[in-house]
Formats: C-alpha cells, structure tokens, sequence
C-alpha cells in the first residue's frame, strides 16, 4: 500500500517537474516548482525521516516559492524601465 | 538540434553512471559502527529525545556552525548585490484589509508555532532550523501587510546579531566547561524526554532558530526593496 502511495506521488511530482520547465506563464511554473516541493516532503515523510520533511516542506514550498515570485515581480518591473 | 541532441547524450550519459546505485543497492541490514555507537550511548551521554537533534547540535555541532555560517555569507552576499540598485521613492500601496486582518490573527500563532518547534528541538523531530524558516515566514507576512516598518528592521538586525554572538559563546563555553566546542553538558542534563533535559541543546538551538530566522528574513526584506 505504502509503495503505491510512493509511486503515485512520484509520478505527480515528475509531472509537476516537467510542467514547471515547459509550461508558458511563468506563475504555474513556479507554483509547479512548489508542488514538487511539497510532494518531495510527503515522500520524507513516509520514508520516516520527519525533520528532513519540515525542512523541506518551510524551505522547498514556502520560502523558495515567495523567493521566486519576488525574482519575477523584479524581473517585470526592470522590464518595464528599459 | 545539435544542441538538443547534446542534452540528450548527457542525460542519457548520466542515466549510465548512476544505474549502478540503483541496480547494485543492497540495503543494509545493521547500523553502521557510527551509528551504533550514537544509538548506544547518544541517550546518555547527550540527553536528547530526538537522537537527530543530539547529532545536529552535539556530535557535529561544528558542522551546523558552518551551515549557519554558510548562511550567513549568502545573506550577506545578496545584500551587497542587490543594494547596491538605486534606492527610487516609490509610493508603497496600502496592503488590503484582509491581508491586514488575517496577518493579526495569523502572526502571533504562526510564530508561537515556530518557537514550539526549536525549543522542542531535542524531543520532537524540528529544531533550529525548521523553527526558523517558520519565523520567517510569520514575519513574511507581517512584513507584506505593512510594508515600510523601521522597528521590525533594527529587531532583525538586533535579533541575528544577538543570536549569533550567543552561539558561539556557548560554543567557547562548553570548550572552557566542558569537554569541547559547543558540548552540551555545560548544563545539567536533566531528566530525560523532559523540556529542561539535554543540557545546553535547546538553548543552542533556540539561537540557531533565531539567527535562521532573521537571515531568511533579510534576505526576503533585500529583494522587496527596489
């Protein structure tokens, strides 16, 4: 049971992965990025090792997320002057 | 097409080198002769609950100073790169009500949530670092309600400089008490699964919680200014 729960997330996480790379609106793409984040977590999770998932699921899906959005906002507003 | 065709064969490439990890895995049946002796005597000699956090913050104490370290020099860094745009007088926009609302409601529980975690580093899995990032995520949002705040930025600074200087402190402490840096029985070690026990853990990683914190909390607070 546990094993099927495994390779489900897994396959959701290699989708989310491929759409962060090749999906067009830069937004869903990073949301993407954080959806593997936080698959990644629940992985830990199961494979019992907790402290690693906390970690992954505040960094990887939250702060790296809000990270990214600031680049893009950065990004649009240089894009703007020049 | 070169190109692709390039990416291609290094994928493929890397597929070949690390097909025998997968293939020739034999996973292990006991702990390896470091392991065993954490499992053996870590209860004992360090006190902490949560064996992960007795190996973080005591045996590889060293190792976790280097990472706050690690951090501390790419907050720097980004702070250099990225103050050195010129500073425009932009009007801020007033955040919206809600926001405002549910940052008062939310703030308080989300840091007392990040304080649970680090000062139950060493009996629940969580500590310093987790703590942290939660920290800084409370005050995240404090920061994008009310954007502009001077206190909130001396209490960052005050709060990262404060912590670190106590961490290494008790480092030299526990190298001047005790058997070496940042040993922990500078303290008593208490009775065990308590929240005072594991001698000095949960105050070092109380700090390394709060340094993690209001260097994350930099970092976020250099990219929102432009």
């Amino acid at each position: 049971m546990e094993l099927v729960i495994l390779v489900v997330i897994s396959l959701v996480m290699i989708a989310a992965a491929i759409m962060a790379i090749y999906s067009k609106n830069l937004i869903s793409a990073i949301i993407s990025a954080g959806v593997v984040s936080l698959l990644a977590s629940i992985i830990y999770l199961l494979l019992a090792a907790p402290d690693v998932a906390m970690t992954e699921a505040a960094i990887g899906s939250g702060l790296t997320t809000v990270v990214f959005l600031y680049a893009l906002n950065k990004m649009r507003k240089s894009g703007e002057d020049g | 097409m070169g190109k692709r065709i390039i990416v291609i064969i290094t994928l493929a490439l890397f597929v070949f080198i690390s097909l025998p990890l997968v293939l020739d895995f034999i996973p292990t049946q006991e702990l390896s002769y470091v392991s065993q002796k954490y499992v053996k005597d870590g209860p004992e000699e360090v006190g902490a609950q949560n064996l992960v956090t007795a190996i973080i913050v005591t045996y590889r104490g060293f190792d976790t100073l280097g990472e706050v370290a690690v951090l501390f020099i790419a907050t720097a860094g980004i702070g250099f790169i990225l103050s050195r745009e010129k500073w425009r007088k932009r009007k801020q926009r007033c955040s919206s009500s809600i926001l405002q609302t549910g940052t008062r409601v939310l703030l308080p529980l989300i840091i007392m949530f990040g304080i649970y975690i680090f000062i139950n580093g060493h009996l629940t899995p969580g500590g310093g670092f987790q703590g942290g990032v939660i920290i800084a995520s409370g005050i995240l949002v404090y920061i994008l309600a009310t954007p502009k705040n001077k206190l909130i930025d001396f209490l960052i600074s005050l709060t990262e400089s404060i912590s670190g200087f106590g961490y290494v402190l008790l480092g030299v402490l526990g190298l001047i008490l005790a058997a070496g840096f940042l040993d922990n029985s500078i303290l008593p070690l208490g009775k065990f699964g308590r929240l005072f026990s594991a001698g000095a853990i949960p105050l070092i990683y109380s700090l390394i919680g709060l340094k993690v914190g209001s260097e994350l909390v930099n970092i976020l607070k250099y990219l929102r200014r432009d």
